[in-house]
């Protein structure tokens, strides 16, 4: 790991300011994945801004109907959170499928959001990697692809969004709230906070530099049947081969979203119109386009299937 | 020691011009990409920087002045010599730097030192002592728990606040329904175990030793 200086901040304006003050530098809550990307120096932040003083650690009920969760809320705590387990069901339920205990209990909702890939091209600083060194190559295309993505991926880069959380956030509409480094706020829709990978996977959401993500706002409960199906290699603690997450109404419309398919959680607003009549045309909509390799084309399937699944069990009653 | 410490040098040096070389002949493209960030500034060392925190540490207060990048668990085990935690993969997959902080386990090595000023801190040292085990270090021994020990303070760790998670009402993966208590059953714990390996696979004793502590048949 290179050595960094470190500083606690206190306020959010004053995280983000001092982001301005020190080029590179991040900011720290849990660290339990920019720590073990330090290690490995695949981050090599010189300054280190610790956040976990902000008092960005509250889930309070929002206007309209609605909660605003605090960036620094744990995973342990949001899943655990009684407002989220009986109106947020998919978001509890993706939160509990993702990690371990341990790492829960230190992740927080904004460094979730953050995750960065789990490829393993990013991870071995011995091959090149568009995301680790931008123009380097990728070495994920034409090698071991079976994680890969199938979707929205370009010719620079097809690792896969790891997050599990994030994917129940983009069903549920989330709303991104941040400060940046002159003051000023904003919200940023989730649907336009993650990017595409095109010719610039290293940048993978809207914040600007400096820019701190001060909570996350989820819009008032939708009701309705709520699943969180993640399929994976081992029973727990893997990361998704795919994910589903599905909201659905008594009348069967709902909302679909996905992930481990492509470089963010995936959602497509026609296939969730196509809910109605049945998995194999939401799940056309949703992959359309679709481009696999011989280890990856089992995902298309997989999908249609867990789908399948997540919408027999919805009419259950 | 010396002449020790310059065979490590360059034994390292040795494999670092080693890796080097393999990766331009094979690719091209990364070799240019190393050359160019071995030139620049952000490349090269600093000098480390050094913080002072205060732990509490199984009830004691240690005051630390540290490198800033040292992880809670090299704090323990190196300069607290508390080597009960133990390192494993150092990379939060395997279970075995688990301690309690605050009354919730983390992985102590995806967590650093200076990140805990003030925190209480509860290592297998501080839960029972080899005169009076803690319950669940006597389950451990009766239900022959482990095969190398390795992971087996994490485990235990773990375990203590498994049942602690499950007595809070916090619910897991496998719990049925998101809005009632979850049981303390053989499913729940196992799941919620899941980030403690053991490489021995002594996992149904270490299940059967956590279901006697937790007071449920296994």
């Amino acid at each position: 790991m290179k050595a960094f200086t470190y500083e606690k901040a206190r306020s959010p304006a004053e995280a983000a300011a001092a982001a301005e003050r020190h080029p590179g530098s991040r900011f720290i809550a849990g660290g339990t994945n920019l720590l073990d990307l330090m290690k490995l120096e695949i981050e090599a932040p010189p300054h280190l801004i610790d956040v976990n003083g902000l008092k960005l650690d509250r889930i309070e009920p929002v206007d309209g109907g609605g909660l605003r969760v605090g960036a620094l809320v744990r995973n342990t705590d949001l899943a655990a959170d009684p407002r989220v387990r009986r109106d947020y069901g998919v978001l509890a339920r993706a939160l509990l499928a993702g990690a371990s205990a341990q790492l829960r209990n230190k992740a927080t909702t904004a460094g979730n959001l953050l995750q960065r890939t789990r490829c393993p091209y990013f991870y071995d600083t011995n091959l090149p990697c568009n995301k680790r060194v931008p123009g380097s190559g990728c070495s994920a295309i034409g090698g071991y692809t079976r994680n890969h993505a199938i979707v929205g991926q370009s010719d620079a880069c097809i690792a896969t969004h790891p997050s599990d959380m994030a994917v129940a956030m983009q069903l549920l509409d989330a709303g991104v709230e941040t400060v940046r480094a002159n003051g000023s706020t904003r919200v940023i829709p989730i649907a336009d906070f993650y990017r595409l990978p095109g010719t610039t996977p290293h940048i993978e959401n809207t914040l600007q530099s400096g820019e701190l993500i001060t909570s996350v706002v989820l819009p008032r409960p939708l009701g309705g049947k709520h699943f969180y199906r993640k399929v994976r290699d081992r029973a727990s603690y893997a990361f998704a081969l795919v994910s589903v997450a599905a909201v659905v109404q008594p009348d069967g419309s709902g909302r679909v979203a996905l992930g481990g398919v492509a470089h963010k959680p995936w959602r497509v607003p026609a296939a969730d119109a196509a809910m109605g009549r049945g998995a194999g045309a939401t799940v056309d909509t949703l992959l359309a386009g679709a481009k696999t390799t011989s280890e990856n084309a089992y995902k298309v399937p997989l999908v249609r299937r867990t789908l399948e699944s997540v919408l027999v069990d919805a009419k259950k009653g | 020691m010396d002449d020790l410490s310059d065979m490590k040098l360059s034994r390292r040096d040795l494999l670092i011009t080693g890796a080097a070389a393999a990766t331009s002949a094979a690719i091209p493209g990364a070799a240019v990409a190393q050359a160019t960030g071995a030139a620049s500034p952000q490349a090269m060392t600093p000098p480390p920087t050094m913080a002072k925190t205060t732990l509490r540490v199984n009830g004691q207060r240690r005051e630390l002045t540290l490198d800033t990048r040292t992880s809670l668990l090299d704090a323990l085990r190196e300069h607290l010599k508390l080597s009960g935690t133990k390192k494993g993969c150092d990379q939060g997959q395997c279970g075995a730097c688990t301690v309690i902080v605050n009354g919730r386990r983390i992985n102590s090595c995806l967590s650093l030192a200076i990140m805990h000023d003030g925190d209480e801190v509860t290592t297998i040292e501080g839960l029972g002592t080899p005169e009076k085990l803690h319950p669940m270090q006597a389950a451990f021994v009766k239900h022959d728990g482990y095969q190398c020990g390795y992971c087996t303070p994490g485990q235990i760790c773990s375990a203590v606040a498994t049942l602690d998670e499950i007595r809070q009402g916090i619910p897991s993966h496998v719990s049925a329904d998101l809005n009632v208590k979850p049981l303390l059953s053989v499913g729940e714990i196992r799941e919620r175990m899941s980030g403690n390996i053991c490489r021995c696979g002594a996992y149904s004793n270490i299940l059967d030793a956590i279901t006697e502590v937790g007071g449920i048949k296994a």
